[in-house]
C-alpha cells in the first residue's frame, strides 16, 4: 500500500473574523487514496477543504494559523504563486459550474491559460481528459455544443474533466453529488474510484453513506474540531470516539 | 455500468471458495483417519483447523465491511448476508471434521468393533453435499441446491441404521462393546450433522438466487 502524504495540514486554526471555524486541525491527505469529511452543517469540513488551494483567502476577513503543505511546499508562503496551487489542486463544487462556452473550449481553456498553443496537444488533451472522466462517448459528436446543454451529471463530469486537463495532482470534491440524482451519483463515484489510480482525491460530503462507499480514510468534523480521523472502515464499522459513532449512527443531537 | 463493488463481491466469493476447500479436505482427512485408524491424520485435522477458523474470522469481516461501507441492496444484499451465514455453517462444519478425528484417537488402539459399511456410506454422502453445496453457491445454482437438499432425508436414515444396528447388536448384547460402540455412533451422528450443515447452505442459496425462504418447508421446494 502506498502511503505517501499528499498533503498535509498541520496545526490549523481558522476564523471568519472573530469566530472560529477550525481549531488545531491536523490531518494528512495521501496519494492515491480518497480522503473524506464528514460532519454536520457548520462543523468546518467545507472550510477546512478549502484551505487545501487557498480558497478561503477569497474570502475578507479571514484569518489563518497553521501550515498546509502539498509534498514538501508550504501553499500559504507569500512566494507561492496561489494560481499555480489552484492548478495543481483542482476543485469540482456542489452545482456543476461550467463555463458558458462550447464543451471542447470548457476543456481547452485551462491549458490556453497556462500558455499551451500547439492546437494538435489541446485536441489531444481534451479528448484525453474526457476519456478519463467518461464523458468523451456521450459528448465527441458536439464537442462544440454549450456545455450548457448538458445535463446535471454530464456537466459534472465535464468539470472534472477540466480539472484533468491542466494536469492536477489532487482533486478537492466539495458536495459533488448534492445535485444529481442516484445514477448520475453512482457514475460520479465510479469515477472517483478509478480517478484514484493517478490522482489523490479529497471529498466532503453530507452523505456518509457516499463518504462509506468511496473513500479509504474518513475524518469526523464536529464544532470545528476534527474529532476522528482513520481507515474508513473503521470509522464506520467501529469508531472510537463515541461522537463519531453517535453521528455515523444518527443518533446526534 | 462496471462497478468497483463487483470486484470486492468476486473476492468475497473467492474468500468462501477458499474455505470450503479446505473443509472439504478436513471431512476427507478425518474419514481417512477413521478408515485406517491413522492418528498422525486424526491429529492433522486438529492442529489444522485453526486455518479453517481464520477464514471465518477474515470473511466475516469482509462481509461486515461490506455492509458497512457499500450499503448493498436486494442480489448484493442476499449475496452478503448468505455468505456469512454459510461461513459459519462451513466453520461448524470442520469442527465437526475435529470430532471426527477425537473419535479416531479415542478408536485408535484398539481394534474395529466391526467392519464399516454404512458409515462408508454415510461419508460419501456427507463430501457430496458439502463439495454440492459449495459448488452451488458459487455458481449460484438452485437445481444443485435443491439435490443437496434432498439427499439429507438419506443420510438421516443413514445414520439411524448405524445407530440401530450399534445399539441392537453390540450395546445391548455384551456392555464390554460400548467404549469401542459408542465413538461409532458418535462419527455417525457427527456426520450427519454435516450433511445438515450443507443442507442449511444450500437452502440459504436458493434464498440468495431466488429470494425464496425453503428453510423448514421442505414442501416449497418446487415451487
Amino acid at each position: 500500500m502506498d502511503n505517501k502524504i499528499k498533503m498535509q495540514a498541520k496545526n490549523v486554526d481558522f476564523f471568519y473574523g472573530k469566530t472560529q471555524a477550525l481549531k488545531k486541525v491536523s490531518l494528512d491527505v495521501y496519494s492515491h487514496k480518497v480522503t473524506a469529511m464528514i460532519g454536520p452543517s457548520g462543523c468546518g469540513k467545507s472550510t477546512f477543504i478549502r484551505l487545501f488551494n487557498r480558497m478561503n483567502e477569497l474570502v475578507p476577513h479571514t484569518t489563518l494559523c497553521g501550515e498546509i503543505f502539498l509534498d514538501d511546499l508550504e501553499i500559504n508562503n507569500p512566494l507561492v504563486d496561489a494560481v499555480d496551487i489552484r492548478r495543481r489542486v483542482g476543485m469540482v463544487f456542489q452545482k456543476p459550474n461550467p463555463f458558458p462556452k462550447s464543451i471542447f473550449e470548457n476543456i481547452s481553456y485551462g491549458l490556453k491559460v497556462n500558455g499551451i498553443k500547439n492546437k494538435a496537444f489541446i485536441e489531444h488533451k481534451v479528448e484525453d481528459s474526457l476519456k478519463k472522466a467518461v464523458i468523451w462517448d456521450e459528448v465527441k459528436n458536439r464537442l462544440n455544443d454549450s456545455a450548457l446543454k448538458l445535463s446535471g451529471g454530464q456537466q459534472q463530469r465535464l468539470c472534472i474533466a477540466r480539472c484533468l486537463a491542466v494536469e492536477t495532482e489532487v482533486i478537492l470534491f466539495d458536495e459533488p453529488c448534492a445535485s444529481l440524482d442516484p445514477i448520475s451519483t453512482a457514475k460520479i463515484e465510479e469515477l472517483i474510484l478509478e480517478l484514484k489510480k493517478e490522482y489523490s482525491i479529497v471529498i466532503v460530503t453530507h452523505n456518509m453513506q457516499q463518504a462509506a462507499r468511496v473513500s479509504d480514510c474518513t475524518g469526523f468534523f464536529l464544532l470545528g474540531e476534527l474529532v476522528e480521523f482513520g481507515k474508513t472502515q473503521d470509522i464506520f464499522t467501529a469508531p472510537k470516539d463515541k461522537r463519531t459513532e453517535a453521528y455515523i449512527t444518527g443518533r446526534f443531537g | 455500468m462496471e462497478r468497483h463493488f463487483d470486484t470486492e463481491l468476486a473476492d468475497l466469493k473467492g474468500s468462501i471458495l477458499q474455505m470450503g476447500d479446505l473443509v472439504e479436505e478436513a471431512i476427507i482427512d478425518s474419514v481417512e483417519a477413521l478408515k485406517k485408524l491413522d492418528k498422525d491424520k486424526a491429529a492433522k485435522v486438529i492442529a489444522d483447523d485453526k486455518f479453517i477458523d481464520e477464514s471465518e474470522l477474515k470473511i466475516d469481516e469482509e462481509c461486515l465491511d461490506l455492509l458497512a461501507l457499500r450499503q448493498p441492496m436486494a442480489v448484493d444484499l442476499r449475496f452478503i448476508t448468505m455468505a456469512m451465514k454459510i461461513s459459519t455453517d462451513l466453520e461448524r462444519m470442520a469442527d465437526l471434521a475435529v470430532d471426527i478425528s477425537q473419535r479416531v484417537l479415542e478408536l485408535a488402539d484398539k481394534p474395529l468393533l466391526k467392519p464399516l459399511v454404512d458409515i462408508p456410506k454415510l461419508t460419501l454422502l456427507a463430501q457430496k453435499m458439502t463439495r454440492d453445496a459449495i459448488g452451488s453457491f458459487i455458481k449460484k445454482d438452485v437445481d444443485l441446491a435443491k439435490q443437496v437438499i434432498l439427499c439429507d432425508k438419506e443420510a438421516d436414515d443413514l445414520r439411524n441404521l448405524v445407530q440401530q444396528e450399534l445399539l441392537n447388536d453390540y450395546i445391548s448384547k455384551n456392555k464390554e462393546t460400548i467404549p469401542r460402540a459408542i465413538p461409532l455412533l458418535l462419527v455417525a451422528r457427527h456426520l450427519e450433522r454435516i450433511c445438515d450443515h450443507a443442507t442449511n447452505i444450500a437452502e440459504d442459496v436458493i434464498y440468495m438466487v431466488e429470494a425464496r425462504v425453503v428453510k423448514h418447508h421442505i414442501e416449497k421446494l418446487d415451487k
